[in-house]
């Protein structure tokens, strides 16, 4: 079932998913809440009053709410008159509604001036049901969602029990009687004042979080809302206690299910940054607590509330002292911080003083990026920051470009004044580019001159741009692993064709032992060098295009390689590995005899289309998120952590801003297709059926096992053990899942202004989605298509660790090393009709945030790694596969446990 | 004031089965086939065929809708001839049908006849097209957008003033929608919508107007986006639009009108993506030419719809300005080898 959502619009749209905890509604175009927009509306200052709803937008409400209940003005006017006028603000218009009025006709009057989805604050049952459902029917016709106040003909509820019944009695009156869709009931379970001093009060923090607790558990789908101020009534004039009140009081509704809220984001103190005593205090009054050190818990507020009146705080806001320092100072302050709101102006002022815009890239803005550099390298700064720098230093040097050519012009040209250049590309069949694009970002930001050739670059094209622009090193990256025969075949290019500058090497599938054993020997006129992560990238270049360093760092590599080759031939030597024939007689023997599997709902292949992106995003396993951006730690504990965390929380506040547009303006079109087919083991390989009585064959998927001689009692295993023998019912099924190839267009768009961060976050995010929809597409095969598992229930987030029965391995990882099984899966699925996900020439597939697998569903199937083959297996293989046994060798040389030609020359002798 | 539990019209969910089946086909354009019979002004007044009961003194020439009382037989072999050409669906000829648009024309009194009349012409037209081959077709009343918005200003300079207001509407679209179900419409169709908000008057009306019949009929939604920014004119995005009038529950939503298939099919794609029920995609024949002609041939229009097909956008696809009846013969011909798209799991039940 697709999770019914609210879904909100003003001229865009709105959707609250699971993603985000909580939702600001903006109160400053409240009458009742703000004395200055009050005396702009009874002084019918309108454009002035329009100015606090876009400074309210601006500074990330997510909805407004408008209240014009005064008992000075015609309310019903002034709804009009303003919504009319807001209507004409795009900037202000794009974000929803909420049309806040304690009179019926101010809110039927509004409803009748916005084109968006609006909410209605407030309908309840304080007039009776009859009431009630009239107002609950026009919402629906007006085509609004609503906020129910917990409110009844006896009065406003104040205790758990008041709040929960009456919340239980709305909730079916409208999902019953109206119709109303769930999701788009929004609870108010009323906060009133605590630590007022009278005892019956004393609770009412506790009701009000109990029954947001409650109600979420037992309202399927709906939300809860309320008015946080109206809590520390009683310490008007007290600001900073009434902040750390709401904080706490936030920090506790929140976590029972409070979703959205009526609460002014710059006045509102951070839960962590509390002073302790206070929070403390705070937390006896809004838990009902009797305080650790005795006595009353209001008593105490009230003694520690002294200890900070005074310290009376003006509204937040922005600190922009900053902006009076000098302009060397001011670009560096907005190069560190990655702000780009005044870079055209500073870099302007900076032009206008030096002698040459030249000056100002190498004087105050390298100056700057020599900073974010050192940060970067203390490990003060993080990748996403270091991103955002570059950010920065691309719209002003942007800005100082059109200057820089008109002086060329005039000169008649002139040499290039940058450190160097570097030329990258994802090898030939390879579509991989994120961790590529990070490094040519970090590169650029150290004034490299960066020639990115993108994805899928043939050699030749590499070699002839190299020429062309007379580079100083080539960066090569890659993800699958026939990349890595690529990256050897290109260097051994580059040694015939005479080349003489560094080879740099990186991406997922490359290694230190694969450079070392297999890319450096072919390139011998200068060092090929593998390079971890991105932030190594610096200063590996710059040590390998210093005159002075240069040598004794090149000297060293290559003695370093040597010792990890060496070290590698006698490890591998000492691994004894088994024959094929004594590794099949230690395969898994999994009892088939009472073995009985449900069979799937269809055989054959089917498209799977009715993808909710929203949903998909609860299915993300945010770890390796970070990861990409070098953020190493685990999700959601990496956000507390004390290196990683600031970077890591800042980085998932823009990946959440970015994954809300991707859902709400739908930028990926998913697509998925899964199959399965009647299926049995025979020997290694796995026999697929056309038919249920197993008499036609369909096709085979072939599998490798593992022939390292294991330990008593754990088996070599091949994925074909898992599945049964001939004469007992099984099947294997097989899946693609796509996020789409809209990611490139949009990534492409955001390089063009420059935005290299958004670029790679929106790939960076692609990814997760084609990841996470195969999670959910996985789940959905056992609870329904296969049907294995039809009682599962783990939620989206324990996913994570696996827990369910069956795995869906992907050939080209390690429990099939072999890429060209996927040709066999794609035929199968006809994925490329069915998904537009197409194969390279590598077997990679394009778009890159695909993925693909087969379905074994025995409960005892697990994942393994191959590791490395004899040759003995690779032509058995190649005979079952009906290979040549050169091409076999080729697809799996990475895991080949012996050298092809050597073996090749003996056999020729 | 709700009608979801209102039971619905006899015919709704035969058109709904029929939907989940095949792509349905609607007409095309009205306009294009009035103009080629270059009709003079006594000819909209009656002449050579029933004279208008109502009496105005305003030139009526370009007033289409007015053609349904005055040359009545000319409408339905038009309807006929779309029918014929293989329209499942056949849209009235009301699209000005409102004492809003007829003001023009001091036309407001002819309002209920003509929506009235409007329909029982086209039901006639498809009952004769029926006899002929059996197949089912539906009769859609066409409820267009009037000539005024309620959420933009016409004037710059007063940004908050309005020409005409949601209560304005929904009371012309009540009138108007009650005629079309007088006459026996089997659905309403809200199109070419350039205000959002002029479109939820319209919904609205519906609902009170199902109320009164005791029974709902299904509802389509087309919005029109003429604009490179990707927005309707009143600036919503295809998804916002969604938002804005997905509590119709309609039984189709989509785009007509605009700048042809081409330019229609990214908003198209958006929509399709998002909307929880069965989507219509109705483009012109293209860009019209220096004389405010379209001129793109019956074969290029059907190759790009068959692209919405192709790609699982559509459920019901037609034409739009200067399609003519080989267009929606050519349409209904390239998309007959597809399946429709297929609605999520909360598709209008």
């Amino acid at each position: 079932m697709r999770e019914p959502l609210l879904r909100l619009s003003g001229l865009e749209p709105f959707v609250l998913t699971k993603e985000i905890p909580f939702v600001n509604v903006g109160e400053r175009t409240n009458v009742t809440g703000s004395a200055r927009f009050r005396k702009l509306i009874t002084n019918r200052d309108y454009a002035a009053a329009l100015d606090v709803a876009r400074d309210q937008v601006e500074n990330g409400a997510q909805i407004i709410d408008i209240n014009m209940d005064e008992g000075l003005i015609d309310s019903k006017q002034a709804m009009i008159e303003f919504l009319n006028l807001v209507a004409a603000e795009p900037d202000i218009a794009r974000v929803p509604i909420m049309i806040d009025s304690s009179k019926w006709e101010v809110i039927e009057a509004g409803l009748q001036c916005v084109q968006g989805k609006p909410v209605v604050n407030s309908i309840s049952l304080k007039e009776g049901e009859e009431a009630f459902l009239h107002h609950a029917g026009l919402c629906l016709a007006y085509g609004a969602a609503v906020v129910v106040m917990a409110f009844d003909e006896d009065g406003q509820a104040d205790t758990f029990e008041r709040k929960t019944e009456i919340c239980a009695r709305a909730y079916k009156v409208l999902t019953e009687e109206v119709g109303f869709p769930p999701e788009d009931i929004i609870f108010d379970p009323n906060v009133f004042a605590v630590a007022t001093g009278i005892e019956e009060h004393d609770n009412y923090g506790v009701d009000f979080i109990e029954a947001t607790r409650w109600i979420r558990e037992n309202l399927p789908h709906c939300h809860i809302s309320g008015g946080v101020s109206n809590l520390s009534f009683s310490f008007r004039g007290n600001e900073p206690v009434r902040e750390a009140m709401h904080a706490v009081f936030l920090y506790h509704a929140i976590k029972a299910g409070m979703d959205m809220g009526i609460v002014n984001a710059g006045q509102l103190a951070v839960y962590d940054q509390i002073d302790a005593d206070l929070r403390e205090a705070c937390e006896d009054v809004v838990l009902n607590r009797e305080p650790a050190n005795g006595g009353n818990a209001t008593e105490n507020l009230l003694e520690i509330a002294e200890r900070f009146r005074g310290d009376k705080r003006e509204e937040k806001k922005r600190d922009l002292a900053w902006r009076e320092w000098p302009v060397e100072k001011r670009l560096e302050h907005a190069l560190v911080n990655g702000i780009t709101e005044f870079v055209d102006e500073d870099t302007e002022a900076a032009r206008l003083a030096a002698d040459k815009p030249l000056e100002v890239i190498e004087g105050p803005l390298m100056a700057g990026m020599n900073v974010v550099g050192d940060l970067f390298g203390e490990g003060k700064m993080f990748l996403p920051q270091v991103v955002k720098s570059a950010r920065v230093m691309k719209q002003a040097v942007a800005v100082l470009l059109p200057y820089m050519e008109e002086e060329k012009r005039l000169n008649g040209g002139g040499g290039k004044d940058t450190a160097g250049t570097v030329l990258m590309a994802t090898v030939k069949g390879d579509v991989h580019d994120i961790g590529k694009n990070i490094v040519g970002v970090v590169l650029a930001c150290n004034n490299y001159e960066i020639i990115d050739l993108g994805v899928m670059v043939p050699p030749q094209k590499i070699l002839e741009e190299a020429k062309a622009h007379d580079v100083d090193v080539i960066g090569l990256s890659g993800l699958i692993t026939p990349s890595l025969d690529e990256m050897v075949h290109m260097a051994n290019e580059l040694e015939r064709e005479g080349f003489d500058i560094p080879l740099l090497i990186g991406g997922a599938t490359t290694s230190k032992v694969h450079t070392a054993v297999k890319i450096a020997p072919q390139y011998t006129r200068n060092q090929a060098i593998y390079v971890t992560d991105a932030s190594r990238a610096v200063g590996v270049v710059s040590s390998l295009l210093s005159k002075t360093a240069r040598e004794p760092y090149i000297q060293g590599i290559r003695e370093e390689y040597s010792e990890v080759a060496e070290r590698h031939e006698r490890a591998e030597r000492a691994k004894s590995r088994l024959p094929i024939e004594k590794a099949r007689a230690n395969a898994m023997q999994i009892d088939w005899t009472e073995y009985k599997v449900a069979a799937p709902s269809f055989i054959g292949s089917k498209v799977i289309d009715d993808w909710d992106l929203a949903e998909i995003a609860q299915y993300i396993d945010w770890t390796p998120f970070f990861q990409t951006w070098e953020l190493k730690g685990v999700y959601p504990r990496i956000l507390d952590d004390e290196k990683y965390g600031e970077a890591a929380r800042g980085l998932l506040k823009d990946a959440q801003a970015m994954l809300q547009r991707i859902i709400g303006e739908s930028w990926f079109g998913p697509r998925a297709v899964v199959g399965f087919w009647p299926a049995n083991r025979d020997g290694d390989d796995i026999r697929l059926f056309k038919d249920a009585e197993r008499k036609e064959r369909l096709a085979t998927f072939h599998t490798l096992r593992q022939q390292t001689s294991k330990r008593r009692d754990s088996p070599n295993l091949a994925l074909a053990d898992f599945v049964a023998p001939e004469g007992v019912e099984d099947w294997v099924g097989g899946f693609t899942v796509t996020a789409g190839p809209e990611e490139i267009a949009i990534a492409k768009e955001f390089e063009k202004k420059g935005d290299d961060y958004s670029a790679i976050m929106v790939k960076a995010l692609a990814d997760r989605f084609a990841e996470a929809m195969a999670e959910m597409l996985h789940q959905r095969v056992r609870r329904y298509y296969w049907g294995y598992a039809n009682g599962e229930t783990y939620a989206p987030e324990e996913l994570i660790g696996e827990p369910y029965d069956g795995i869906r391995p992907a050939p080209g990882y390690p429990a099939q090393p072999d890429h060209t099984e996927k040709r066999t899966l794609f035929d199968l699925l006809q994925t490329e009709e069915a998904t537009g996900v197409e194969l390279t020439e590598s077997m990679a597939m394009w778009p890159g945030s695909s993925v693909s697998g087969i379905y074994i569903g025995h409960p005892d199937a697990y994942y393994f790694g191959v590791a490395k083959v004899e040759r003995d297996q690779v032509e058995d293989y190649a005979a079952r596969k009906g290979m040549d046994i050169e091409e076999v060798e080729r697809w799996l040389a990475p895991i080949l446990n012996y050298r092809p030609s050597e073996v090749r020359t003996i056999a020729a002798e | 004031m709700h009608s979801f539990r209102l039971p619905k019209t006899e015919t709704y969910d035969a058109l709904i089965r029929a939907a989940q089946e095949r792509i349905l086909v609607l007409d095309g354009a009205m306009g294009t086939q009035i103009q080629s019979l270059g009709l003079d002004e006594e000819a909209y007044r009656g002449h050579g065929g029933h004279a208008c009961a109502y009496h105005t003194d305003h030139p009526q020439k370009g007033n289409n809708d007015l053609l349904i009382l005055t040359q009545p037989q000319a409408v339905e072999d038009i309807h006929f001839d779309f029918a014929m050409a293989g329209a499942d669906i056949v849209e009235t000829n009301t699209f000005s049908s409102t004492t809003i648009a007829q003001a023009d024309y001091a036309l407001e009194d002819a309002v209920h006849d003509l929506n009235a009349e409007g329909a029982r012409i086209a039901r006639r037209a498809v009952d004769r097209a029926t006899a002929k081959d059996g197949k089912p077709r539906w009769v859609a009343g066409a409820v267009g957008p009037t000539n005024r918005t309620a959420s933009i200003s016409p004037d710059v300079n007063d940004p908050g003033y309005r020409a005409v207001t949601f209560d304005d509407l929904r009371q012309a679209y009540g009138q108007q929608i009650r005629g079309l179900i007088a006459g026996g419409s089997d659905l309403i169709l809200i199109e070419t919508i350039f205000d959002t908000l002029n479109a939820k008057a319209a919904i609205f009306a519906c609902f009170e107007a199902f109320a009164e019949h005791g029974k709902r009929l299904p509802i389509m939604i087309s919005g029109t986006i003429t604009d490179a920014s990707g927005r309707t004119l009143s600036g919503q995005t295809p998804t916002a639009f969604w938002h804005s009038v997905r509590h119709a529950q309609p039984f189709t939503v989509g785009l007509n009108c605009a700048l042809g298939a081409d330019a229609m099919r990214p908003h198209l794609t958006e929509l399709a993506g998002v909307a929880e029920t069965f989507t219509c995609a109705y483009p012109n024949a293209g860009l019209p030419n220096a004389f405010g002609q379209y001129d793109e041939e019956a074969e290029d229009t059907a190759g790009k719809v068959e692209i919405f097909a192709k790609e699982g956008l559509v459920n019901v696809v037609g034409g739009c300005c200067g399609t003519t009846p080989d267009h929606i013969r050519a349409i209904a011909a390239h998309v007959a080898g597809y399946a429709p798209r297929k609605v999520g799991e909360k598709a209008d039940a």
